[in-house]
């Protein structure tokens, strides 16, 4: 096994451990769910049209939950230093540890969004654009996440500062990814997703050089 | 600026106390020598057997064995996974777990996860990792603290045999280890 | 120390130089005004509403502007790690993120007219409500870090990382405007413009920008002033 892989293997199962944050974000998902018709009311009509929007919002807001997992446990007990002397160059590693924290959050929630859209009455040919937008949209929220995550990374409560980093670097996604369902609903084709898609592989072939800088810089210390 | 005019040369097999009080940089030298922190002036040179200097920040990463002052250990993960991953991060050939937590008086707990440890434990863990680590200049970060006197002669040895296999050490503490090394004082 | 040597010229020049640029921008906003309030004649569609437009437009672009000013001495202190770079990073920030909110307050009073209601969600105005997200994110950023230096690197990055995805935000919205007004009341471009608004919109522009370069001059001068305010006083501690 060589260094990528070790480090993809190690923060996928701290985050699924206790308190690795996995189970916290797909929690945080539903609770957001839920909330949102406690708050407009329960007309499955206006339910229905908005579930892409609000189930993609909620992935962006959970997934940034986990995000101190990325580099700051690992700054805080002194291991980044050691991650840093390996052979691996900190761009591959900020890439493994994308990669994790998109196993550990994307992906279960693109798994059970499903789910919740029942709970939304979601029309049912929007189901595949739904599961298809978040599969390909979530990996850029992982790598702009790491950005923030990096650029935080000395500051005490950072996880404060992060989302008003990341949020509005992200709200491309969140435009592409729920377009591309409504687009679904209503039966047109508008490229939605394909401009996902090269959002999502522009961050994540860009966002190593920014998050690994970042992360540098934070090692000086 | 932390400190100035500073030098020093060690060759393999020797080893260096730098102490000095709180303050006065003894972790922002080594940090300048693991090439996370960049020097203002002057510059820091490693060189092979053969005279071959390693010219990048990046290259003379490739030669560190680091003991940060923080353990860096996981609590939610066993010794054995802490190694284990260490060895693959580190690409280290055929590493030997076992002789290493054995090394360490570890091998009782060693699938039990971190957090149980006690601070000693858990430093001798991070020594033990050093040594797995296989790299020929070590630099340690106040490698005493939290030891009992068991955990200190245990540390002291580590260094000890690892100049005699011919690898260099750089100790930053304020309690000297029990072993002949060259010596730097900084000033506060 | 050899870093002081830049900021001192800096100083001399800057000193020269800030009267006069001072002197063009209050002429250009007086003269632009004088145009836009009394010369030119109201639109026939928009009646005297149309006036607005010589503050927001301008606005707009001087916010643009100082993005584009703070990614250029972002770019140079990471390269040169020069401190008076990152002096003029952190400077601009909070001069644009006025801008900007210049940009849509005046937008928001302009549409209120227009479209009936202060806010809709026009392609435009979304797309400099992210900028201002961006730049409020920028100064949190910088005051959460204690270090200079590592804030000054660590802003330099996300203004950088901004800049890059600024034009796919402003795709985005564009796409996103189109996808949810088929019929769009604003049209796409903005309103076409008449010669006779032309120069005093050009005037007022060249107003913002001469009252950008003068206000950030003095930021910058303050903050170098500051600096060895600190340094002086720290240095002389010893004598209580």
């Amino acid at each position: 096994m060589n260094a990528f892989s070790a480090i993809l293997v190690r923060d996928t199962r701290l985050f699924f451990r206790a308190g690795g944050g996995a189970f916290l974000a797909l929690a945080f998902f539903s609770s957001v769910a839920v909330l949102v018709p406690l708050g407009t009311g329960p007309d499955l009509a206006l339910l229905g049209r908005i579930a892409g929007g609000v189930l993609w919002v909620a992935a962006v807001l959970a997934a940034l939950l986990a995000l101190d997992r990325m580099f700051q446990s690992d700054f805080d007990d002194g291991s980044l230093d050691l991650v840093a002397l390996g052979p691996l160059s900190l761009e591959g590693v900020a890439l493994a540890k994308i990669a994790s924290h998109w196993l550990a959050t994307g992906l279960p929630l693109t798994i059970v969004s499903p789910l919740l859209a029942l709970m939304f009455n979601l029309p049912d040919r929007a189901y595949p654009a739904l599961v298809a937008s978040l599969a390909i949209g979530t990996p850029a929220v992982s790598a702009i996440g790491a950005i923030g995550a990096g650029l935080t990374l000395s500051i005490r409560r950072g996880n404060l500062i992060l989302p008003l980093i990341v949020l509005p670097l992200l709200s491309p996604a969140v435009i592409f990814g729920a377009g591309g369902v409504l687009a679904a609903i209503d039966h047109v084709a508008n490229g939605a997703l394909w401009f996902l898609a090269a959002f999502s592989l522009v961050a994540v072939l860009l966002s190593p050089f920014a998050a690994a800088a970042a992360v540098r810089l934070n090692l000086a210390g | 600026m932390v400190f100035r005019g500073l030098g020093f040369r060690l060759r393999a097999g020797q080893a260096l106390t730098v102490e000095g009080p709180n303050g006065s940089g003894k972790t922002s030298l080594l940090r300048v020598i693991a090439g996370f922190l960049r020097p203002e002036e002057g510059a820091i040179r490693l060189e092979m057997k053969d005279g071959q200097p390693v010219a990048a920040r990046e290259e003379r990463s490739a030669f560190i064995g680091w003991l940060g002052h923080q353990d860096g250990v996981k609590a939610q993960m066993t010794p054995r996974e802490i190694l284990r991953f260490h060895a693959q991060l580190y690409g280290v050939r055929q590493p030997d777990v076992g002789a290493a937590l054995n090394l360490v008086a570890l091998a009782r707990v060693a699938d039990l996860p971190v957090q149980y440890l006690s601070a000693g434990q858990k430093k001798r863990l991070a020594l033990a990792r050093l040594k797995l680590s296989d790299r020929p200049l070590w630099l340690l970060d106040e490698p005493l603290s939290a030891l009992d006197a068991a955990g200190r002669a245990l540390a002291a040895g580590l260094v000890r045999g690892h100049c005699a296999e011919g690898g260099m050490a750089i100790i930053a503490t304020h309690e000297p280890l029990e072993l002949e090394t060259e010596k730097l004082l900084l000033a506060a | 120390m050899l870093e002081l040597a830049n900021p001192k010229r800096f100083m001399e020049f800057s000193y020269d130089v800030l009267p006069w640029v001072a002197i063009g921008a209050a002429v250009a906003l007086c003269l632009g005004l004088y145009l836009a309030l009394f010369v030119v004649p109201p639109d026939y569609q928009q009646g005297d509403t149309v006036r607005i437009m010589f503050v927001h437009v301008p606005a707009a672009w001087a916010a643009m502007m100082v993005y584009a000013a703070m990614v250029v001495a972002s770019v140079i202190s990471l390269i040169h790690r020069h401190p008076l770079a990152d002096v003029a990073a952190r400077t601009a920030a909070p001069l644009g993120a006025l801008f900007t909110a210049l940009a849509l307050i005046t937008g928001s009073l302009w549409g209120k007219p227009m479209w009936g209601t202060y806010w809709v969600w026009d392609a435009r105005l979304t797309s400099f409500f992210i900028l201002l997200l961006l730049y409020l994110a920028y100064i949190a950023l910088w005051n959460a870090i204690e270090d200079e230096t590592r804030a000054a690197r660590a802003c330099a990055i996300l203004a950088i990382v901004g800049a890059v995805n600024l034009p796919i935000v402003e795709f985005s919205v564009d796409w996103w405007n189109t996808l949810h007004q088929g019929e769009s009341i604003f049209r796409a471009g903005g309103p076409l413009i008449a010669p006779v608004f032309l120069w005093p919109l050009a005037i007022m522009s060249v107003g913002y920008t001469l009252l950008f370069v003068t206000l950030w001059l003095l930021r910058i001068r303050t903050e170098i002033m500051q600096r060895r305010i600190r340094t002086l006083t720290l240095s002389g501690d010893g004598h209580g």
